[in-house]
Formats: C-alpha cells, structure tokens, sequence
C-alpha cells in the first residue's frame, strides 16, 4: 500500500458518498445501541428503499456522537441536522423531512440543536470520526485520512523521527499517570534489536467510565494505527489489544478493523512493501479492574493470574514474556496518527504548557447533558459542567466532580476554575485519570460517595498485598460505620490513618490511590463527616442511621 | 501516713475467658506474700463485695467481651480505675472465646445445653446474661492502658508487669501471643 | 585473560551504616549480609520474590515512595533507612491488618511458638491490634491423607504456591479470586485430597509461615517447620548450572 493507492481508494469513497444527496448517521455505538439505535437504523433503510430513495439517501451506522443521554441520535450531515431519541416510528418522518426540507421542528420529532455548549466548545482530535464514519468500513477511515500517518511514517520517516515527533508533541499518558509518551517509546526503542511487544490498554474500568470503548466502537483503525506506528518506532512485531469481555461491540468492531487492514496489506508482513512487520491480536479481559493496571495487564496476557508485580523493572525494559514492551492506552494511541499526519507543533499548540493536546471525558451524574465529550487541555472544570455539561438539572446546587475513578478525587465548588490538565488536577488532590467525570449535587452525601469507590476498590484488590487488600477492607467498614450513624470520632481518625498506610505502603497504584475519595472528602467535605459522627445526621439526607431505617 | 493508705488499691476482673489467666496470677506462688504487702486486692472473683469499688488504682482484665453484662461491666470499670490492664490474649485478641464468632452464639448454646446435657437438657434464659452475636476485645470498647499477652500470660511475666505498676512505670511487656 | 563478566560492586549505606554489596545484590540481601534486621514474611531465601507482605519497606534518599527492600537492587552512594519512627508505624499497621483480617487464634495453633507471624508481631513490639477483627468464616481442608490447610491462619504470602511451582515443579497451588475474598487453592479449587497434581512432597508445609498448612497429627504447638531443604535444594541446582 502506497500513499498513492490510500489516495486513489478515499477518492473512490469519496465519489460513491457523494453520490447521495442526503448522508443519516445513526449512532450504533453501545451507549444508542441499548436504547434500540439499530432498529432505528433499520427502519431508516427500509423507509429509504419504500420511499424509492435508495439512491438519494445513504444511510450508514456510525460511532458515537457524544450527546449519549440523548440517545439514539441520528444526524442528518448534509442537513447539520441532529434528532434526539429518535424511535423506529420517527423513521418516515425523518426521510420526508429529508424528501420535502419541511421544518423538523413541527413534526414531532426531537430536533438537538448542535451550535449550543455542548458541541461548539468541544475540540475533537481523538473523536474526529465518531459519529462520522462507519466503524466496520476500512474505507471510510482511509476517506478521513486514515493510514496516511502508518504509510508515511514507514515509508518516509525513520524511527527516531517519529519519535522525535511523539516527543515533541508533548503528548502525556492519557491512562491516567501523563508519563511522557514520547520518552515511552524512546526508552522501548533504545532497548535495541530483540524480541519486543507493543501493547494497548483498553481494560478501561472505572465507574461510568466509557472513553476507550467509544473510540474502539467508533474508530477502531485509528487506534491500530497508533499502534502499528508505534511499533514501527519501537521496533516491535507483535501487538495485543487487552480489552474487556464487557465490551462485545468493541472487541467486534477491533477484530473486524484487524481483518480488513490484514486484508489491505496495513497490517502483517513487510507493511507497504518495507522489512517492517507488525501482527495484532486482541485479548479478553475477564473485567478484573487492577488488570488495568500494566503489570498486572501483562500478567494476564501471559496467562497467568492478573496480579501487579513490582517495577522495577519497568515493562520497557522487561515486560510481556520478559521483552520490552510498550503499553499506552487506547485514546493515547488515538493520538498518535493526527501527530504523525499534523505535525508535533499543530499538536503542541493545544492545551497547557505541559498538557497538550485533548483530552476525552465520559461526563455523567448531575448534569442537563451526559456523554462522552473531548476537550482541550486547561479547559476550567467550570466550563465543562457548567457550559458543556448545561449545568446541574432541577435548580439544585453544584457539590463535587469526581474525576479519575476509584483512584481520584471530589473537587469542590471553591476548584470549579481549576484548570484540566494533570498538574492542576493532582495540586487540588485528584487525577487526571483516564477520563471518568462524575458530578454531584447537593443530594449526595460526600461520604457515601467515598463509600462507594472504597467497595470499588475493596473488590477489585487483587489480594496480593496485605495494605491494600486488608487495608480497603477496614476503610470500608469504618465508611459503613460512619454512614450507618454508629461511628466516633476516633473511627475518623482511624480512618485517616488507614487512608496514609494504605496510600503509602501499598504495591501498585491501586492501593496508592484507594484512599484519594476518602482523602479528599474529608479534606473538602469534613464537615458531612463531622456531622455523621456527632449525631447531627446526614446534612444530604442520603445515609439512614439504623434507627431511622426501623422506623 | 500509715502502711495501709500507702497501699496499692488493686482489683482483678473475670469477663469471658478461663480463669486460667488468674491461675497464672496465682502462680506468681510465694511472690503473692511480696505483693500482698504492697496491694490491697479491692475487687476480684474472690472478693466478697457486691459493687466494684471506685479509686481503683490498677485493675487486671481477664476475658473478652461476650454480653451487654460484660460491656456493662467493663465500662463501670474502666470509669473508676486509674490503669486498666488487659491480661491475657481473651481480654487483647478475644483469642478462644471469639472462636464462637463463626458459628454464632445459638450453636455454643445448642451444643453445651442441648447436645451434651444429659439431664434436663434446656438452654438457661434467666439470671445469666444473653450472649453478644459477636465476641470482642476489651480494647475496642474501653481505652486501655497495658496489653499483657499470653494464654495465658507466664506467672514471671504478670509478676514483672505488676512489680513495674508498683514501681510507678508504665510497662510495655514484650511477649508473645499464645 | 577468561572471558568472565566482571563482578561490579556498589557501596551504600544503611541507616547510616557504609555497606559494599555486588550490584545485582536486593537491600535484603546486603542487609542479611551485616546483620541489619528486615522484617519480611512473603519473603524466603531459594524462592522468588514477591514483595506482597510490604514489611520489608526502607525508605531511600532522594525517592519519594517507599521502596521493597526484597526486590529493590542496590546503587552506588544509596541512602537507605532501614528505622524510622514511620516505618515502625506503617510496619506495625501492615501487622495488624493481617492479625485482623482473619483468625489467627495463636493459644490453639498448631504453630504456637514456632509461627513466623507470632514472631513478628514480637519482634516488631505489637502488642494488641487496633483495627477492628473482621472474624471471617473460613474453611479448614483435611481432605489430604498427610496434610490439612487451614484457611483461618493463612496471610496469602504465597510462599506455597512458589515453592510448588519453583522448587517442585507442581504448581498444585495458586490462588483464587479477589482481595479479602482470596483463598489459596489446590488444582481448580478442589479439596488437596483430591488433587491430581499434588505429588505430596510436603515443602508447602514446611515453607508456611503460619499455622495455615501443618501436618496431620500435630496438635497445638507442635508443628514446627523444617525449611534446610530450600537452600539446600538451591545451591544444588545453582552448582549444576
């Protein structure tokens, strides 16, 4: 495959898409798909072939488009139109809106408005093509550019040069911890010429998190690019993609997307006729969530059970089957062929001095407008929930967003301007993360919710080290105490000492973080705490005491 | 001031446990004769006094706490002594009196009054207090002062930390559990 | 001249204290090596290390994470503490946890007096366990002709599973399912007895650092661990190599 032919077979695409005059997206990805998005796809054909308009109006299966609360979308490109909750019976509807240009807005039908907050404030790099194009199409990714990165990278550019690029784009981890990508695949390459392993980390398992399988539902080739990329870099010849069972439709699409590059020669042996080889196979995670966790990720790839291991030595140097190995995240690799195909200073130019570029949020809990939203780096929290976000529903009050999952942290109202990069995030006590963002309102009780994420943690411990594994066990009983209205104010003290034994003692980042909810609750929401062991009761009203629950 | 104002109010308390740490006591043998002359033993199992005193300057604790009797107990205890010693691993760990905590109070009932009776079988619901679902230590009730572990605790052991008391230090016995 | 690699050695200090150690060398080791105590209980010379008991923390200078000394290497000019009020603390707390996590009953263990547990919260001064007990209820199999594994006592330290999967070669052991909820297991989870891998050697037992695994017929305090085998058997296969 040569940058020539990638041209010739977007412009085929191109020319046959252009042949209709109308393009509907439905959004089948899970979050449109579970409130029935494929019937509505299917209804939308059938009336388009009824209607004899087989020829005028394409109608294809797209990823996701973000608006998830408002599913299932259906936008109408050629239009710049988008319908919300659209059933199978909107079908006729939406075609003679299409057929007629009548207004959409009288015709119940559900008409979203896309040039409010919730769109225009948002920069897509990462989501470019959701919602675009057909994730099960390779030809629709080349459409959009697609392997233009892969094939000028192998055929252009030597491997220290793409990394020179990633480096210089200032490109961070966007599992959570923001190492330096660049300095990654710097490290993995300079380990010379061996046997090594590249491997993506889509066991994304955080409470209401869903970024990863969005973009491997949505564009599955963008992220085996990155990857093929990046083992050209490195100079690996085998890749894994480690994803959940949980995520059928991703791993579908994924095995789909292999098949097809495998078939155009983008994958596999001598890739676009060079020496450079690069397989990808993909791995079932059983929904362990410390496998997340990189060590204990490649543990289970080796077969074994998925338990962290202590670094160093760091996978880089000794990681899958003892070779090096690069592990990034899906969305980091997501990144990596906008990069290649823009340039590192057009990636330099968004976000923060030290966070570049996007970054990709699963927005959910008290907001007017959940789903999955991209944005730049050093974004306020502010602008994301309030303006994005549409602000709190039902007139209520802004609490706390908890961004990072059971290892982050609940910011409050006095951080709103904080900036979003990885920096500001962990000065007020959070983390990045890997992009989960739940809000809370005046109705949550703080220490519920650090309850909460404390039995997360609890049951996810793999049980290898004793601080973690019986350490999150007391913090929860102490948490159940507290919220159960038995507790003293020696339990809180209890409590915090467990929160800097676990935080400190702990083997890998899952204990280290299990304390954040617990820590930063109490450091910002002590009161509600104060107030549950003084007999004061639960100031949200969420906790019933054992006596109020007889009664 | 006279000898016996000088005196050492001591007290010995017996929760849910064996009484072997008070045979162990008992075995500090012809030291008892030593300690007795600087002690006065204001409240124990063979006390005859029917309220436990106040201005209790040490009181050993033996056992673990098995009924609302116990916690009742320990409290009241624990407000009228200056040092309150835990003796033994019932008292510190609840040790074999908590082994009942994974079959549940009623099996322990069943069992000794019922299965192995052999007269009269009838689990006793008057005068003796109901036991707890769960067994626990002393410490997780009342604050205490000094762990003495051991199962029970050696007599050279209780003799040493008891010396100390009298001594006006603070002891930190260095045994094992067991 | 031979072709040998040369040996390098590294110098630091521990709590103060200047040590020479080979570069491939675990602050363990070195501190073994000069008579510097660690605690450890995951830990055991002729199998591999772990670093899942977290006793064995030091803090190192200019590192602002505690470190493992079981796996972590030596450097040159290392600043290691090996004491400190705070690792006191967290060691003591680590201890407690696990005498809280299960029932670890010593008065009536088969290990009273030779249990690697009991001596450490000895040794590292601990007298009561402030956490609440959690009291779990816990199965005892003694479905084996010779052995029984008591899962009360057990800390997860993993010692059996490494000594059956290193040192025999069995792998009969492992470990089952998540945080409090884990169990060390025969086969796939099926009683010992029954076990087609287990080939009976007995070194599980005899690496145990509790009461967990015990021979049959050993009442309270009478099973004490023979472990000479280990670096016995190590030495060997290192001398064959």
């Amino acid at each position: 495959m040569t940058i020539e032919e990638l041209h010739k077979i977007a412009q085929t695409e191109r020319d046959a898409e252009k042949k209709f005059q109308h393009h509907v997206c439905v959004c089948i990805a899970a979050g449109c798909l579970s409130s029935g998005a494929d019937h509505v796809r299917d209804a939308l054909k059938k009336e388009v072939a009824e209607s004899g308009m087989k020829n005028e109006v394409l109608v294809k299966g797209v990823g996701c488009m973000g608006l998830c609360s408002a599913g299932p979308l259906v936008t109408v490109e050629t239009e710049d139109q988008m319908f919300a909750s659209v059933t199978p019976e909107d079908a006729p509807e939406i075609i003679r809106t299409l057929d007629t240009g009548a207004d959409a807005g009288s015709s119940g039908l559900h008409p979203c408005p896309t040039n409010v907050p919730f769109f225009e404030r948002q920069k897509k790099i990462v989501l470019e093509n959701s919602g675009k194009i057909d994730p099960e199409r390779i030809e629709d990714y080349i459409a959009h550019d697609g392997y233009l990165a892969l094939v000028t990278a192998i055929t252009e550019m030597t491997p220290l040069e793409v990394i020179e690029q990633v480096k210089n784009s200032g490109l961070r981890g966007r599992g959570g911890a923001g190492y330096p990508t660049g300095l990654k695949w710097s490290t993995v390459a300079k380990t010379g010429e061996q046997e090594k392993y590249v491997i993506c980390n889509a066991d994304e398992g955080d409470p209401g998190a869903f970024m990863d399988r969005a973009v491997l539902e949505s564009d599955p080739h963008r992220v085996l690019e990155g990857m093929a990329i990046a083992a050209y870099a490195v100079g690996a010849q085998k890749g894994y993609i480690y994803v959940r069972a949980e995520y059928p439709l991703a791993v579908k699409h994924l095995k789909t997307a292999i098949k097809q590059a495998e078939r155009m020669g983008l994958l596999g042996n001598s890739i676009s006729g060079t020496r450079f080889s690069f397989h990808i196979d993909i791995r079932l995670g059983a929904g362990a969530f410390v496998c997340g966790e990189e060590t204990a990720l490649i543990a289970s790839i080796e077969g074994k059970r998925g338990t962290p291991r202590p670094r160093p030595p760091f996978p880089a140097e000794s990681g899958l089957w003892e070779c090096p190995t690069l592990i990034n995240n899906v969305e980091t690799f997501a990144n990596i062929a906008p990069i290649v195909r823009h340039g590192a200073e057009w990636f330099a130019a968004i976000g923060t001095e030290k966070s570049k570029g996007t970054k990709v949020f699963a927005l959910a809990g008290r907001v007017e407008n959940t789903g999955l939203i991209e944005v730049p780096m050093g974004i306020t929290l502010r602008e994301i929930i309030h303006q994005i976000g549409g602000g709190i529903p039902d007139g209520k009050q802004y609490k706390a967003v908890q961004t990072g999952g059971p290892s982050g942290g609940c910011i409050p109202a006095e951080h709103l301007d904080s900036p979003v990069d990885y920096e500001s995030l962990a000065r007020i006590g959070s983390i990045m993360g890997s992009g989960g963002m739940i809000v809370m309102d005046e109705t949550s009780c703080m220490v519920d919710v650090a309850k909460y994420f404390m039995e997360f943690c609890m049951s996810e411990s793999c049980g290898k080290c004793i601080p973690c594994r019986a350490g999150t066990q007391q913090m929860h009983g102490i948490l159940e105490k507290i919220t159960a209205g038995e507790a003293t104010p020696a339990d809180v003290a209890l409590l915090e000492e467990l929160c800097e034994l676990v935080r400190s003692t702990s083997l890998c980042g899952l204990g280290q973080s299990a304390p954040n909810p617990v820590v930063t609750t109490l450091k910002y929401f002590r009161d509600e705490y104060d107030a549950h062991v003084t007999g004061a009761g639960c100031p949200a009203g969420t906790c019933k005491t054992k006596d109020e629950v007889t009664v | 001031m006279t000898a016996t104002q000088t005196k050492v109010r001591l007290a010995t308390v017996w929760l849910d446990g064996c009484s072997g740490c008070h045979m162990s006591l008992l075995d500090t043998d012809e030291r008892l004769v030593a300690l007795a002359q600087r002690v006065t033993v204001v409240w124990g199992p063979l006390v005859d006094a029917k309220q436990f005193p106040e201005n209790v300057d040490v009181t050993l604790v033996e056992g673990a706490i098995s009924s609302e009797d116990d916690l009742h107990r320990i409290r009241l205890v624990r407000a009228r002594t200056k040092i309150l010693v835990t003796l033994g691993d019932c008292a510190i760990t609840g040790n074999v009196s908590a082994m009942r905590n994974n079959f549940g109070a009623n099996a322990v009932l069943k069992r000794a009054y019922l299965e192995n009776a052999t007269l009269d079988a009838q689990i006793p619901r008057q005068v003796i207090p109901a036991l707890n679902a769960i067994v626990r230590p002393v410490h997780e009730f009342v604050p205490v002062d000094v762990f003495v572990p051991g199962c029970p605790p050696s007599a050279d052991l209780i003799f040493s930390v008891l010396s100390e008391l009298l001594e006006g230090k603070m002891p930190n016995p260095a045994a094992k559990f067991g | 001249m031979s072709a040998r690699a040369p040996i390098r050695v590294k110098t630091l200090t521990i709590d103060g204290r200047e040590v020479g150690a080979r570069e491939d060398q675990t602050i363990l080791e070195v501190a073994r090596e000069n008579n510097i105590f660690i605690p450890t209980l995951c830990n055991l010379p002729g199998l591999s290390n772990a670093g899942a008991c977290r006793l064995c923390i030091v803090e190192v200078k200019g590192v602002n994470k505690l470190l493992p000394a079981c796996v972590t290497r030596v450097a040159e000019g290392m600043e290691v503490t090996v004491n400190s009020e705070r690792l006191a603390k967290f060691r003591r707390g680590i201890l407690e946890l696990v005498f809280a996590e299960r029932n670890h009953v010593c008065s009536v263990c088969v290990t009273n007096g030779h249990c690697d547990l009991q001596n450490m919260a000895l040794k590292l001064g601990m007298t009561h366990v402030h956490f609440p007990y959690q009291y779990p209820r816990m199965p005892v199999d003694a479905s084996h002709e010779r052995f029984v594994v008591d899962h009360n006592r057990c800390i997860l330290c993993a010692r059996c599973v490494r000594v059956c999967d290193e040192i025999e070669g069995a792998h009969t052991w492992d470990i089952m399912s998540r945080g409090v909820e884990c169990r060390v297991i025969t086969d796939l989870a099926q009683p010992w007895g029954k076990s087609e891998s287990c080939t009976g050697c007995g070194k599980c037992v005899q690496v145990c650092p509790t009461g967990a695994l015990s021979e049959k017929g050993k009442s309270v305090a009478e099973m004490s661990k023979r472990r000479q085998f280990l670096p016995y058997l190590t030495l060997m296969r290192e001398g064959r190599r």
